[in-house]
């Protein structure tokens, strides 16, 4: 079975701070690490690669410090790694990042199963993943959070897993090829081995252009990306609560004030 | 400081670090009360192939040293000595076979214990022969192709939970100290048993247990070396490992000092917080320089044996004695630094200082070490004439 995941590198921090004036990320003095989510997805398909061998193939579109990235997810034991790299991708939003990831998918060629993290803690928006399996045309399930079986019926194979919902979870039939996005619940991620850091140091990272993977000029970077930032803003503080003091009867007449003027 | 560290030695600090910081800080204060090995970071350390970092690469490790063996030893005593003393003392198991093995058991053991599949032990001490090592009871009888343990081992680390011991034993009682040798022993083997586990003060996430040998017979490949050599092989063993246990002090006493640093920055007191006066900050200082002090003593013995040097009882014994010292003081400190609040359970930092007092002990008491360093000065001197 081959496996391939899309990745994002994200600044670690939870806290980004927003250019009010670009609205775009500051990324200038933070540090770069794998998006959390889709360190899930890395480890997922290692344990699928342990049951039902073949090979993992990471992807990132990025920037050419990316690479550090994927060099990392080499030190964990994946057994390719792929960065989607050119000045053309530059402003692309999830729709044109989404086409160019599933273009890339599309020339590794034969695989069978893509996984993403659920979404990236910078942008937060889910969508990327999603959009591959869109482009790529095939079916997707969101919020995995356990691969039960590889189930065979009538000669097709699928994955039978459990997708979390807000009261408990779904169980789902996909036939592969497919598309899950993990969540947090679906692993616990290793750490990398030495032997796999030292190979990371050596091994060979693949860097395709939009060129090499076909894009259609159209579809990548600004001009292939339809979502349009008009403002981005953190959430105003919550203001502090209050606490009532005195004697039980006070405080319930001072609350009954509070419901009152609330209602 | 920056000790010029090579590439690959920042890999393996750091990468020991993550599981310090991680698995470890979480389940510390749990495994720490409960008196519970801490199999699920001894499990990880052999995923991030951290057992092998000082055994040959033909034996499935990474051909590295014991300054390596030492960096992941810090990074783990920095959040618990007992988890960094069981990860050392099975290399102070291995030592032995690395030392004195030959091919045929270096290649049936050493792959195992670099993979971290197995821990391994070292099983010296007994209750009438701790400093006095030459006093030991536990007989081998040679019986045709095999040799016949009887006996019994205490205070022994690692013991229960590792798979492979080395173990000293009398071959001939009527030559004192040049009558031991020393064995390899499995566990499982008949007639080898676990006695007592030992409620300790300290280091309370390792297993410290008897060895018990009743009629054990172990085939007569498990000799190491030559008889005879079992106290030769124990001092040798003990001129690589304790750095190891020194590296263990080092750790106690800067994680001992990163808790104290944050706590006096933020306890207030007098409406300022207690790193402002002179008498908390004073003390920060000394009990910083003397970390830094015993450290780059121990990195630097740790170099010395790297590079071959083979005559390290001295230099050895120098850094095992200093930074457990400083260990203990550095810990003490930072309990002060606390108050009260140092004092309770509930605070990390007192397990620091219970951490703490064992590294002054083990492996050769801090006497015994400066009994080491006082012959060799004065060999040394004799020989200078």
């Amino acid at each position: 079975m081959n496996i391939a995941v899309c990745i994002k590198q994200v600044p670690d921090t939870t806290e980004v701070r927003i250019n009010p004036e670009t609205n775009t990320l500051i990324r200038d003095g933070v540090a770069s690490i794998i998006n959390p989510f889709d360190t899930y997805a890395i480890e997922e398909a290692l344990c699928l690669r342990e049951r039902f061998g073949g090979k993992v193939i990471v992807l990132t579109m990025g920037p050419p410090q990316a690479e550090a990235a994927l060099r990392e997810t080499i030190s964990l034991g994946v057994d390719e790694v792929v960065l989607l790299s050119d000045r053309a991708f530059a402003g692309s939003d999830t729709l044109a990042t989404s086409y160019a990831l599933a273009q890339g998918i599309r020339k590794i060629g034969d695989v069978d199963l893509i996984l993403c993290g659920k979404q990236a803690i910078d942008g937060d928006t889910a969508q990327v993943g999603p959009g591959i399996s869109v482009w790529l045309d095939i079916p997707q399930v969101t919020y995995v959070k356990k691969i039960e079986e590889l189930r065979e019926e009538q000669e097709k194979k699928m994955f039978r897993v459990q997708r979390m919902t807000e009261e408990g979870y779904d169980v789902l039939d996909v036939p592969l090829p497919c598309l899950l996005t993990v969540v947090k619940e679906i692993n616990e991620p290793r750490l990398p081995s030495l032997k796999g850091m030292m190979r990371a140091k050596k091994a060979e990272v693949l860097k395709w252009t939009a060129a090499d993977i076909g894009c259609e000029d159209q579809k990548i970077g600004l001009d292939g990306s339809p979502t349009q930032v008009k403002k981005i803003f953190s959430p105003p503080a919550r203001p502090g609560g209050e606490i009532l003091c005195g004697e039980p009867a006070e405080i319930a007449a001072k609350l009954k004030q509070y419901l009152k003027g609330v209602n | 400081m920056d000790y010029l560290l090579t590439e690959e030695q920042i890999m393996v600090r750091d990468l020991a670090r993550k599981i310090a910081q991680g698995k470890l800080k979480e389940c510390v204060a749990e495994y720490d009360r409960e008196g519970k090995f801490p199999w699920p970071v001894m499990k990880q350390l052999a995923e991030a192939d951290l057992f092998g970092v000082y055994i040959e690469e033909k034996y499935g490790g990474m051909g590295a040293g014991i300054l390596e063996l030492c960096l992941v030893t810090e990074e783990l005593s920095k959040v618990c000595g007992g988890t960094a003393v069981s990860y050392a003392a099975s290399a102070l198991g291995t030592d032995p076979i690395i030392l004195f093995g030959n091919e045929e058991q270096k290649m049936k053991y050493l792959p195992d214990i670099a993979a971290g599949k197995k821990l391994a032990a070292f099983g010296l001490t007994e209750p009438n022969a701790g400093s006095d090592a030459g006093a030991i009871e536990t007989t081998a009888r040679k019986d045709g192709d095999f040799y016949v343990l009887n006996g019994m081992k205490h205070f022994i680390t690692n013991a229960g939970e590792a798979e492979i011991y080395t173990v000293i034993a009398m071959t001939d009682k009527t030559k004192g100290a040049r009558g031991a040798s020393a064995f390899i022993v499995e566990k499982g083997t008949p007639g080898f048993t676990f006695g007592k586990k030992e409620e300790k003060l300290g280091i309370r996430t390792s297993a410290t247990s008897e060895l018990i040998f009743n009629e054990c017979r172990i085939p007569k490949e498990n000799l190491l070396g030559k008889e005879g050599m079992g106290f030769v092989i124990t001092m040798k063993t003990f001129d690589f490992s304790r750095p190891g246990v020194a590296a263990q002090a080092v750790g106690i006493g800067q994680g001992a000092l990163d808790l104290a640093v944050d706590y006096a920055k933020q306890r207030q007191q007098f409406g300022k917080p207690i790193s402002s006066f002179q008498g908390v900050k004073f003390m920060l200082a000394d009990m910083a320089t003397q970390v830094e002090a015993a450290r780059a003593l121990v990195y630097s013995v740790a170099r010395m044996i790297d590079s071959g040097n083979t005559k390290v009882a001295k230099e050895s014994a120098m850094a095992k004695m200093y930074a457990s010292d400083v260990a203990m003081k550095v810990s003490t400190d930072a309990v002060q630094v606390f108050g009260g609040y140092g004092y309770m359970r509930e605070y990390p930092v007192e397990k620091f200082m219970r951490d703490a007092k064992i590294t002054q002990i083990y492996e050769g008491t801090n006497q015994i070490q400066r009994d080491i360093i006082g012959n060799n000065l004065i060999k040394e001197a004799m020989g200078k004439k």
